[in-house]
Formats: C-alpha cells, sequence, structure tokens
C-alpha cells in the first residue's frame, strides 16, 4: 500500500510514469511543461492511477488540470502523502 | 481511380508480398491462424503512437503510410486536407484492448482502468487515428458490417468521391482479433476450421480460418488525380451491397442476395457479366459460404460465365481478416487486375458436388487479354465480401 513518500521518490514515480506514456526520458526535469513534454489529460490520468496505487494520493482531472509542469505534480503528491 | 496500395498480411509486410507470394502459390497461415508475424510496430510508429491505437488501428498505419508513398502524397497533402476522407472498415475493432482492460477491471478494479480503453477499441480507431496522423480533414468514419466491412468502406468512400463530398479518400479495412475471446466464440459458432486450413471451395473444407491484417487504397477523383499527374494504379468502377435479411449468420443459400450485389456493381460500372476476367472470392472455406457464393455467381453472371471465369479465394493464402478482408483483397486483386493474372485458390484438389467454377487450382494463371480495335482492353475483377448478418458488398475494379 502507501508507500512513504519523500520527494526524490514521487519524482522518481511521476518520471517514470512520464515514460511510461511516452514522454521523452532526457526531457523530464521539474521545470518542464506537460505541453512541451506532449503530455495530455489521457497521459495525466495514467500518471495520477500509478500515484494512486503507490501513494494512495487521488489526482483529479480537476487537480491535473492545474498542473503546468512537472514540479507541480511532485509537489501536489508529495504535500499530499506526507 | 486508385492510385496507391499499401497492406500488412500474413503473407507479410507491402502490397507486393500479399500479391506476389500468394500468386506464387505461398500460404502465409501457420499453427492454424494467419498472423502478421513481420509487423512490428516500432518500425512505422513512435512509442507514444504506438500506445495510442490498437493492434488493428496500427496495422492500418503500416499500409496506409506504404498506399500514401506509391500515390506519391508527401507531406503536404496534394489536395485540399477538408475534401480527403477517410474510411476504414472493421469487424469489432479494438478487440484485443477489450479484453486487455477487461482483465485490469476484474484482477485490479474499476479505477485502473486505462483511459485509452475507449479511444483504442472504437470501432472507428483506424480512421480516426489516420486522419490525424497525416491531417485528412474531410468525413472519416468506420464501417461496420462485419466480414463486408471493408468492402462497405471502399464503396462507401467511391460514393464520397462521386457525390462531391470529397476528391480523395483513403480507404479499406482493418483487423486484429486474433484473442482468446474471438477464437472461442467463432469455434463455438462451429464457424473456423478444426483442421486449422484454409482450403475455399474444396469438398474437405471445415470452416474459416483466422486471420489479421490490413489493407488500404488510395481513391482520387479522376481529373483531380490527373491535375496532379498521379500514375493510376486501376479503376474502382462500381460497387454494389444488399442485404440477405435471412439469417443471423447463414448466408441464403440460393445467393440471392450476394447475386443481388453482384449485379448492382456490375450495374454502377457499367460492366456485362461478359466482360469479367476475374472474381477474387470471399471464399471462406466455410461449407456455406462457398456453396452459397458459387450459386450467386452462377445467378449473377449466367451459368456460362461464371464457369468461365477464375474465381479465386485470397483466404486460402492468408485466412479470413474479418472486416479487414475486404480491404486486403481489393488490395489483392487490384494487383492481380494490374498484372493480369488469376492468383491461385492455394491447396485447391478436391472438387466438392455443385461446386464447379474454376477456383485456379494449382497455380496462378494469366487472364486472357481482350482487344478493343488497337487496344488492350482493361482487364476487369470483382471482390466479394459478405458478412455474418447476411451483409453483402461487391467491388467493381479494372486495370487502368
Amino acid at each position: 500500500m502507501a508507500a512513504t513518500a519523500t520527494k526524490e521518490g514521487v519524482e522518481r514515480t511521476i518520471a517514470d510514469a512520464l515514460e511510461q506514456v511516452g514522454a521523452d526520458a532526457e526531457e523530464i526535469k521539474p521545470d518542464a511543461t506537460f505541453e512541451a513534454l506532449d503530455v495530455d489529460s489521457l497521459d495525466l490520468v495514467e500518471v495520477a492511477q500509478v500515484v494512486e496505487e503507490e501513494y494512495g494520493v487521488e489526482i483529479t482531472g480537476e487537480d491535473a488540470q492545474r498542473f503546468e509542469t512537472v514540479r507541480d505534480a511532485v509537489e501536489f503528491v508529495a504535500n499530499r502523502a506526507s | 481511380m486508385i492510385t496507391g496500395v499499401g497492406a500488412v498480411s500474413p503473407l507479410g509486410m507491402g502490397a507486393s508480398a500479399l500479391h506476389e507470394r500468394w500468386a506464387a502459390g505461398e500460404c502465409g497461415i501457420e499453427d492454424g491462424v494467419g498472423r502478421c508475424r513481420d509487423f512490428d510496430p516500432a518500425d512505422v510508429l513512435s512509442k507514444k503512437e504506438a500506445r495510442r491505437s490498437d493492434r488493428f488501428a496500427q496495422l492500418a498505419i503500416a499500409a496506409c503510410q506504404e498506399a500514401l508513398a506509391q500515390a506519391g502524397w508527401g507531406d503536404e497533402l496534394p489536395h485540399e486536407a477538408e475534401r480527403v476522407a477517410c474510411i476504414v472498415g472493421t469487424g469489432v475493432g479494438g478487440l484485443e484492448t477489450l479484453e486487455t482492460q477487461h482483465d485490469v477491471l476484474r484482477d485490479r478494479g474499476p479505477k485502473q482502468i486505462s483511459p485509452l480503453a475507449i479511444p483504442l477499441m472504437m470501432a472507428n480507431a483506424a480512421s480516426a487515428v489516420l486522419a490525424m496522423r497525416y491531417g485528412f480533414r474531410g468525413p472519416a468514419f468506420g464501417t461496420v458490417s462485419a466480414c463486408a466491412a471493408g468492402t462497405d468502406a471502399i464503396g462507401t468512400a467511391l460514393r464520397l468521391i462521386q457525390a462531391g463530398d470529397a476528391d480523395a479518400a483513403i480507404t479499406g479495412g482493418a483487423e486484429a482479433a486474433l484473442t482468446p475471446f474471438a477464437r472461442s466464440a467463432f469455434a463455438a459458432m462451429d464457424a473456423t476450421s478444426k483442421s486449422g486450413v484454409s482450403r475455399p471451395f474444396d469438398a474437405r473444407r471445415d470452416g474459416f480460418v483466422m486471420g489479421e491484417g490490413a489493407g488500404l487504397l488510395v481513391l482520387e477523383e479522376a481529373r483531380a488525380a490527373h491535375a496532379r499527374g498521379a500514375e493510376p494504379l486501376g479503376e474502382l468502377l462500381g460497387y454494389g451491397a444488399t442485404a440477405d435479411a435471412f439469417h443471423l449468420t447463414a448466408p441464403d443459400p440460393a445467393g440471392a442476395g450476394a447475386a443481388r450485389a453482384v449485379r448492382r456493381a456490375l450495374d454502377d460500372a457499367g460492366v456485362a457479366p461478359d466482360q469479367v476476367d476475374y472474381v477474387n472470392a470471399h471464399g471462406t472455406s466455410t461449407p456455406l459460404n462457398d456453396r452459397s457464393e458459387t450459386e450467386a455467381l452462377k445467378a449473377a453472371l449466367g451459368e456460362d460465365v461464371a464457369k468461365r471465369v477464375p474465381v479465386s479465394s485470397t483466404k486460402s493464402a492468408i485466412g479470413h481478416l474479418l472486416g479487414g478482408a475486404g480491404g486486403v483483397e481489393a488490395v489483392a486483386t487490384v494487383l492481380a487486375l494490374r498484372d493480369r493474372v488469376a492468383p491461385p485458390t492455394v491447396g485447391y484438389e478436391e472438387p466438392d458436388e455443385g461446386l464447379d467454377l474454376d477456383y485456379v487450382p494449382g497455380e496462378a494463371r494469366p487472364l486472357p487479354e481482350r482487344r478493343n480495335g488497337d487496344r488492350r482492353s482493361p482487364a476487369i475483377g470483382l471482390s466479394n465480401s459478405f458478412g455474418f448478418g447476411g451483409h453483402n458488398a461487391v467491388l467493381c475494379l479494372a486495370s487502368r
């Protein structure tokens, strides 16, 4: 169930999930925008499913809409998980 | 006018592999299925595209890429994007996605279902991903008529061009349903072959062999194609579609509905029965289809013509591609007519009582030449597709 969430751990989980949905691994950085990564709302649902399984943190569609960068998503999850 | 063709089939990648290997009497069926073993999505798709398409749509993308290249379409569309249609038929769409995601639902719960499940499995997915990838902005949709879907797609695309709704269309069929569910379900109907051998029209036939693949054509309005200096590969002269209104799965034994579809396609093309040089049969290798199709050809063409015209089934070489069959078989017919050859019904050896047409046993045979004054007449052929539900669809095609 819910792993202990370190920011690094969340970062890694989200980066792995983004790579899974087809984002270029080299481009996945905290400041990268989802638009630049070509990650859309469907991809973010898949990322959210991984996060929920890993940390028990739910990311709703509304939450995801507010994410611009990878950092936004990491901070959202790290805050909720701790 | 047909300016490009593309196919992925159990005989390999490309329309040439399909045409040349079939004409050489080869068979792509292994272990009782016609799988596209040479297809690797990574050859044509980015990782993201591959994740965002079911296998049936991936096969369509590969076939489309080939067809467009042959038609000489570069990065810029040669027609207004709004006037390019994309009509792709399928029998069941993204069945593999549906089955995989149903496992997820059962094993991991509703919250883990992929958000891509619906867009991957929907029956219009192939036309949608092609439209997106290449920027076709005209009419785009799938046709749904079981094993006649690919042929109905091509006929519908012809009508869109004739009606002035499009100047060009990418059209055909795609299927990838070699899944445990589909295989068990067709077996439960007693439709598939227990021997695992596809031998249409042969006395020993015992059902169809499932296959997968995609076949697409580029159709262009003749003046628009001439205007851009396109090289014609063949012509789509006519289309006919009817329903048996008889039984959920069994064809009308007299083939009356199929015969009407053949006649309508000929009338639409302005072609007389005795002008037909070749018939690419639906020829599934089921006891019922091959008998009723034989009856239908006799009724539609007349007994004499039906017995004279070479009739062969692509399914003897690749199995039954369901909704992909009409697309792949149209491609095979276009190339057979271009090369003026009747490919064989592979494996046909034992005649069945009443099934007395020329099914092209043994090896490919040249089509007889006809002359109109000094000029060689185009070779004319039919491509038949019939679907569960009693759907009959027939194309009349010609070489240039």
